[in-house]
């Protein structure tokens, strides 16, 4: 047996692993290097759970033979002994693009069409893209991984939708890709972001992506079941595909909630890239049963110092830089399995600093090391041979000079498939210290630091500090410096060898040529130091400071989330919207979410009594066309959209939702926008802040569509003119059109025989079944009419015209219909179709007996519908009841709600408002405002939450100039943009 | 062609639209009348209840309460206002009427002129008095505003009107006395199309910015100083500011940039400053009260700028700044801010239902804003002396519930208080009721 200096291993394990023996040789005799190779007296972790201590690794052949106390080692072992050296199985990230250029923009300007043949009908969904052809090993990048611990790297082509497969890639540096290939097809990328390849503009936003992603796996169950006469390659490849892991990346907690909708229901479970957000509401992140693919993006301090700039820094923000460190910690805390990964993060190297704060912040290091090797091993099915050291896996490993999730930890030596790649020299002694010597007769102060990787040096001789350089490699020293005579340019140089008792030993070259002996003698004692540091790792061990996650995780979000109550109002003005009118001195009594009795002197014996003198009472405000808390508002990449749903991209932390609930407003209809004639479905839900997105939505809600005329749909202010239609005349031919289909889709559907699952064909045979009802956006009396005899033709009615402004001129049409009418107050002069459009439409539509509403279509005005609705006893004379309808019952009617919310009738949902004036009047605050019995907003408690606000900004505000403080980096402010959505609004950059 | 076609199609039909003349401004006025009865509102904090106005040649003759004022009556038309309101006519500052008479068509658009430093640019001269969006504001009692270009960073120079005119001339009640401003933003936004975060960041131009605006001030002093024989456009109409002819309005929200706007002002010797915008001018109460710097606020009806802000942060900020001894006018500046501007009244009765007893409210929309126009002479209030621009509502006219208009005037001359929407409102009732 022999023993040998490990670095002359690495010569002969590069030579073996070049053997692939079917290949010729030409360059000499094969010769297999079949030697073993043993490292003892190793602290051994085998796997996250199993420590051996004074422990062997034997390797052969890029494998793990035997691992253990008592390895038998063959003769043929070379051996290498790591006393006191640490071996960990080296990490895996699942989720990066090794080795794969980004790929380049095309074009500008939309194009409606796919530019392939011979595949799917989208440029965006590309299963068959296979991430080998574009792959070229990147040594460069493979050191940088090297450093942070990983040997292996799950690699995919990082563009498009449905991005094709991944493969898995050993990082070793020293063989081909032969040899490194541990998997070419690994699994299959998928997400909601288009490729920058193709101009296509489907789907524009991510409704519309997760609707393609639904429709394309209805089509590829279509294909494969043989019913396509032509070839796809691409639902070929995805059928292909189908039992690879599959990765979605996400990006943030709701679009992880939004993949893993569409997975389930094709039964489908993604392994989803997540956006370290996910503690906001980590119960429903739990019920994905998902496993996390998880970026440790944290976000630096913000700088704060600038109080000026800082005012502009939102809590939530704040929130998120104090926050996000903890969520790895909340992910294992609460049983969600997650793997981490270097994606997102704008400079890898960041990552080690990065886990070492989840760790701080309570990450088990157990847990850690399980998310960079068992969980993405186990993940690719690949359990046996990586992401641990037991037998048979690859000899993927780490030696480090310690627990490896310590920052004062080195990392030695990365071993990917046998081949060493090293980090810093195992075998230089560290000299890191500080030391003093004489030399002709002058003392010098030396501090050494960073000697085994990137040394430097302090030099100092009588209080003054000279400039030096330092070399330090394979244990010897140089150092040359300026004399303290700062008027010449002269220099020392020393030449030195580390000594047993911790000294530096050699010779010095003066710069008069002489040469004398060279001693410096260490002043810093290892004992102390090691205390010194072992202090401070204990302080900084203590949980940093988490500030609480509320609901939505956000300013004015709830701590905990508020409950139902008995609530007995006294002696109101309470507008039934009944035909009881309005009731003076009344009470009303609120139980189990519903208005349990309305009359005079009520007592209840638990209820909470809130005196209402000289108060009004009313019905919640509904809104039938709102864009708040939606991430998304049109899909415009079709002519039409009825596949996407609103319902899919709600926003459950949008400030705007408790701005609404401040002005009273309890239920919104969440529309599509105007991009296309026909729109998406859309969200009808109740403005319970703090609930999650789903929760948000009524139960068993009425289904509705948003379609659209005019200015909007034949694209009057678009820079291209290629999509069909142009004109209000093609307008109606694009609903006669789909709808004829439509119907021929559901008599095959109904007939029994096979046919192609289509969801928009399903949405608007459901309209044709008069499931489904429309609310169009309309403003031109010629287009209204159009789409009543559309509608006519097809045997079904419209059910609202929504911010209709020319309903006036077409009211008795309308009326015999038996469409409503729901309109602005007073909007008009904002664009050419809207010229005639009057403040007296509402009045005119009302009189004329059509069920008539005021919308806001706006976030602002939303807030003030009361204000709004006011706006028609001046223009036109509505009486004040019949105005107050405009915005609670009849809504309410249009959105078939009435039998549950719009007036205050016992038995319907207690969704109640309680004003502080008269409701329709200027002066009029809402003071209450309750939804199921739930008090959503409450003027008191909106004081007391300003108040928190602000003390938790300033603490936060604190918390990061100590930051900047200890000299950590900054981030500068971002003004947080709340962002308003309108009927044209599409997303960004999507 | 085809585009030409088309282009001329458009045309065409916005000729027949837009070309509906606007209802005739009303005639000069021939007999005295008085109104009687009405709770009139000065517009200068005070109320006279049971109230007799009498209006002579244009002009307010006569104003108190009806017991202790004897009048002849027989001279003149008595308007009986018992139980109802009389208002000064309300003042939109920072206004656009005129200038744009459909947003989206760019046609129709005369808003902003293409170059940075216009100061030379004269909005009076776009002014549509035929805008169908200007008869709108009178039934509203919105009845004078200010003329404002926009865009650039010194916009141009505005001019205050009367929302009842044959032509500009006649509309304008003082000509080309403002000039305008766009301040430096604290904020910019990354380039994303050069991969940056698209996000607002510090802007990092502002000192750069700031003084580009500095030395245009500089610049145009030292010409103002000199000969002008060679003649400069610009500079020329920068004069105003120098010699406290014209008034300086600086467009700034945050409280960094509010701070350095008036530092800026003061240092150039302006002598009449208003910050418009103002959003975060509540912060900084007691430097603008100092330097009687004025204030037009943001339109009442906005959504708070900021997340973390107070939900009804834009409905109380007038309040602030009035309980601090500011001058502060309302301003309708934003989306769809012309049709907007009628709304006016209501964005004041806002700032009482948060704070502002309704009296101080009405000031944001009458006296004070007249005050800082310059037109305070004749307008803003109802004062002996004053010109007789009033209306007489049903009830409070801050409030959409009561603003019912009965009749309204501009300089004594009675206005009829029909529009486009009007028109087409009864035309169509009339072909419902012929139905039935």
């Amino acid at each position: 047996m022999i023993k040998v200096h490990l670095r002359l291993l690495m010569l002969m394990c590069s030579f073996s692993l070049f053997a692939q023996d079917y290949f010729p040789s030409n360059s000499g005799v094969i010769a297999n290097n079949s030697n073993f190779t043993a490292f003892t007296n190793a602290t051994i972790h085998v796997s996250p759970t199993e420590v051996i201590n004074n422990g062997t690794l034997l390797i052969k052949d890029g494998k793990v033979v035997s691992v253990g106390k008592s390895v038998k080692i063959p003769k043929n072992t070379t051996q290498v002994d790591l006393s006191g050296k640490t071996i960990y199985p080296s990490f895996i990230d699942l989720y990066t693009s090794f080795g794969v250029e980004k790929p380049k923009r095309g074009g500008d300007g939309p194009q409606y069409g796919p530019s392939r043949s011979g595949y799917y009908w989208n440029d965006h969904v590309m299963p068959e893209q296979d991430v080998m052809n574009a792959f070229k090993y990147d040594a460069k990048t493979a050191s940088e991984m090297h450093k942070l611990g990983f040997g292996v790297v799950n690699t995919h082509m990082p563009d498009g939708i449905v991005r094709g497969t991944g493969a898995l890639i050993a990082l070793n540096n020293n063989a081909d890709n032969a040899m490194r290939i541990v998997d070419g097809r690994t699994s299959q990328h998928l997400s909601f972001r288009k490729s920058v390849t193709s101009r296509q503009s489907y789907p524009s936003s991510i409704m519309g992506s997760m609707a393609l992603l639904r429709q394309m796996y209805h089509d590829a169950e279509w294909y494969a079941a043989g019913n396509v006469d032509t070839k796809d390659l691409s639902l070929e490849a995805l059928n292909r595909n189908k039992n690879l892991l599959q990765i979605f990346e996400a990006g943030s907690r709701a679009n992880l909630m939004r993949a893993d909708k569409v997975g389930d229901a094709f039964n489908i479970q993604y392994t989803i890239v997540g956006g370290g957000d996910e503690y906001e509401r980590i119960n429903e992140i739990k019920a994905t049963n998902a496993t996390v693919i998880l970026p440790l993006n944290f976000q630096l301090a913000y700088d704060v110092e600038n109080p000026f700039l800082a005012s502009t820094l939102s809590l939530s923000d704040m929130r998120a830089w104090n926050q996000e460190p903890h969520n790895p910690r909340l992910l294992a805390e609460n049983g969600v399995k997650f793997a981490l990964t270097t994606h997102g993060l704008k400079s890898t190297k960041t990552f080690s600093s990065n886990l070492m704060k989840a760790i701080e912040s309570g990450l088990s290091k157990q847990k850690a090391l399980e998310a960079l090797t068992t969980v993405p091993a186990s993940l690719l099915g690949k359990s046996d041979v990586l992401g641990t050291l037991k037998a048979g896996s690859y000899a993927n490993f780490l030696i480090t000079d310690g627990d490896i999730f310590e920052k004062k930890t080195k990392l030695y030596e990365n071993w990917v498939q046998g081949t060493p790649h090293v980090i810093e020299d195992l075998n230089t002694k560290d000299i890191d210290g500080d030391y003093e010597f004489k030399l002709a007769g002058d003392d010098y102060k030396l501090s050494i630091t960073g000697s085994t990787s990137k040394p430097k040096a302090k030099l100092e001789s009588n209080d003054k500090s000279l400039g030096s350089k330092i070399n330090y490699s394979e244990d010897w020293l140089n150092l040359t410096f300026k004399t303290a005579d700062s008027t010449k340019k002269e220099f020392i140089r020393v030449v030195a060898n580390t000594t047993k008792n911790n000294a530096l030993s050699g010779k010095a070259i003066l710069p008069n040529g002489n040469e004398v002996t060279f001693h410096a003698n260490k002043t810093t004692k290892e004992d102390s130091d090691k205390k010194g540091s072992k202090k401070k790792d204990n302080e900084e061990s203590e949980t940093p400071f988490m500030s609480p996650i509320t609901y939505p995780n956000l300013a004015y979000g709830f701590t905990e989330k508020p409950k139902a109550e008995t609530i007995l109002f006294k002696n109101a003005t309470v507008w039934t919207n009944e035909e009881d009118g309005v009731l003076e001195n009344t009470d009303v009594l609120i139980k189990d979410g519903k208005i349990s009795k309305i009359g005079k002197d009520l007592s209840s014996r638990n209820a909470k009594v809130i005196d209402a003198t000289g108060k009004h009472i009313t019905a919640g405000i509904i809104d039938e066309h709102s864009h708040i808390a939606a991430s998304s508002v049109n899909e415009g990449g079709h002519n039409s959209s009825a596949e996407v749903t609103i319902e899919d991209v709600l926003n459950d932390e949008a400030i705007d939702i408790y701005r609404n609930l401040a002005g009273g407003v309890t239920s919104i209809q969440i529309l599509h926008g105007s991009a296309n004639p026909i729109g998406g479905r859309s969200a009808i839900i109740k403005l319970k802040w703090g609930e999650s997105a789903d929760n948000l939505i009524y139960d068993n809600s009425p289904k509705f569509i948003k379609f659209a005329l005019g200015e909007n749909v034949k694209q009057s202010r678009s820079r291209s003119n290629s999509r069909f239609p142009q004109s209000r005349m093609g307008v109606e031919q694009v609903f006669i059109d789909y709808f004829s289909r439509a119907k021929a889709y559901d008599e095959l559907k109904k007939s029994g025989k096979p046919y192609r699952k289509d969801i928009e064909m399903e949405t608007l045979a459901e309209i044709l079944n008069k499931e489904r009802f429309i609310s169009c956006h309309s403003y031109v009396q010629s287009e209204i009419n159009m789409l009543m005899k559309v509608a006519d033709q097809f045997d079904f009615n419209i059910n609202t015209f929504t911010h209709i402004l020319e309903g006036y001129k077409v009211a008795d049409k309308m009326k015999e219909h038996g469409v409503g009418g729901s309109t602005f107050s007073d909007w008009w002069a904002y664009k050419y179709e809207v010229n005639d459009a009057i403040p007296y439409n509402a009045a005119i539509m009302h009189n004329a007996g059509i069920v008539t509403a005021i919308n806001s279509d706006d976030a602002e005005m939303s807030r003030r519908l009361n204000q709004e609705a006011a706006k028609s006893v001046k223009y036109g004379g509505v009486s004040e009841e019949d105005a107050w309808k405009f915005v609670t019952l009849n809504p309410a009617k249009l959105l078939h709600l009435d039998d549950r919310v719009g007036s205050l009738k016992v038995g319907k949902d207690a969704d109640v408002v309680l004003w502080s004036d008269h409701p329709l009047s200027v002066y009029a605050k809402a003071e209450k405002t309750l939804i199921e019995g739930v008090t959503y907003f409450d003027l008191e408690r909106d004081q007391q939450m300003r108040e928190a606000i602000r003390k938790e900004k300033s603490e936060l505000i604190n918390l990061m100039l100590q930051e900047k403080n200890k000299g950590m980096k900054t981030q500068p402010i971002k003004k947080k943009e709340d962002k308003v959505l309108h009927c044209d609004s599409m997303d960004a950059h999507n | 062609m085809k585009n030409l076609n088309k282009f001329n199609t458009l045309l065409f039909l916005l000729c027949i639209t837009l070309g509906f003349a606007q209802q005739t401004p009303g005639a000069k006025q021939r007999k005295d009348f008085a109104i009687v009865g009405a709770t009139a509102h000065i517009g200068n904090g005070t109320v006279i209840e049971n109230s007799i106005i009498v209006v002579s040649n244009g002009k307010i003759t006569t104003i108190g309460p009806e017991a202790s004022t004897p009048q002849t009556r027989q001279t003149m038309d008595i308007i009986d206002a018992k139980g109802k309101h009389v208002y000064p006519g309300f003042i939109v500052a920072n206004g656009t009427l005129g200038l744009v008479e459909v947003d989206a068509v760019k046609a129709s658009d005369d808003l902003s002129e293409l170059g940075t430093f216009n100061p030379h640019i004269r909005s009076i001269i776009a002014y549509n008095t035929e805008s169908k969006v200007i008869e709108s504001m009178r039934p509203n009692g919105v009845l004078l505003g200010q003329v404002v270009p926009r865009g650039g960073r010194i916009s141009g120079t505005s001019s205050v009107v009367q929302y009842d005119a044959w032509n500009w001339e006649d509309a304008a009640i003082k000509m080309d006395n403002g000039i305008h401003i766009n301040w430096p933003s604290s904020f910019s936004r990354g380039r994303w199309w050069l991969g940056e975060d698209p996000g607002l960041k510090p802007n990092k131009d502002y000192a750069k910015q700031v003084k580009e605006l500095s030395d245009y001030f500089t610049e145009a002093k030292s010409y103002n100083n000199g000969d002008k024989k060679e003649g400069h456009l610009p500079f020329d109409a920068m004069s105003g500011l120098f010699d406290g002819s014209k008034h300086l309005y600086i467009n700034v929200d945050d409280e960094k940039g509010i701070t350095d706007a008036v530092n800026f002002a003061k240092s150039q010797g302006v002598s009449k400053l208003t910050i418009v915008g103002a959003y975060q001018a509540g912060n900084l109460t007691g430097f603008l009260k100092q330097n009687e710097v004025s204030v037009f606020l943001r339109r009442v009806h906005s959504r708070p700028e900021l997340e973390d802000d107070d939900y009804d942060y834009t409905f109380k900020q007038a309040k602030k700044l009035v309980d601090a001894g500011i001058l502060v006018a309302l301003e309708p500046s934003g989306q769809m801010e012309r049709m907007n501007s009628r709304n006016l009244p209501f964005y004041a009765g806002t700032t009482a239902a948060y704070g502002l007893t309704k009296e101080q409210a009405l000031q944001l929309i009458t006296q004070n804003p007249a005050k800082i126009m310059g037109i305070d002479d004749m307008y803003g209030t109802l004062e002996v002396g004053k010109s007789a621009t009033l209306f007489i509502s049903e009830g409070d006219a801050l409030d959409m519930r009561t603003n019912q208009l009965l009749e309204a005037f501009i300089d004594g001359r009675q206005l009829s208080l029909e529009t486009h929407q009007t028109t087409l409102w009864k035309r169509y009732s009339k072909k419902y009721n012929s139905q039935n």
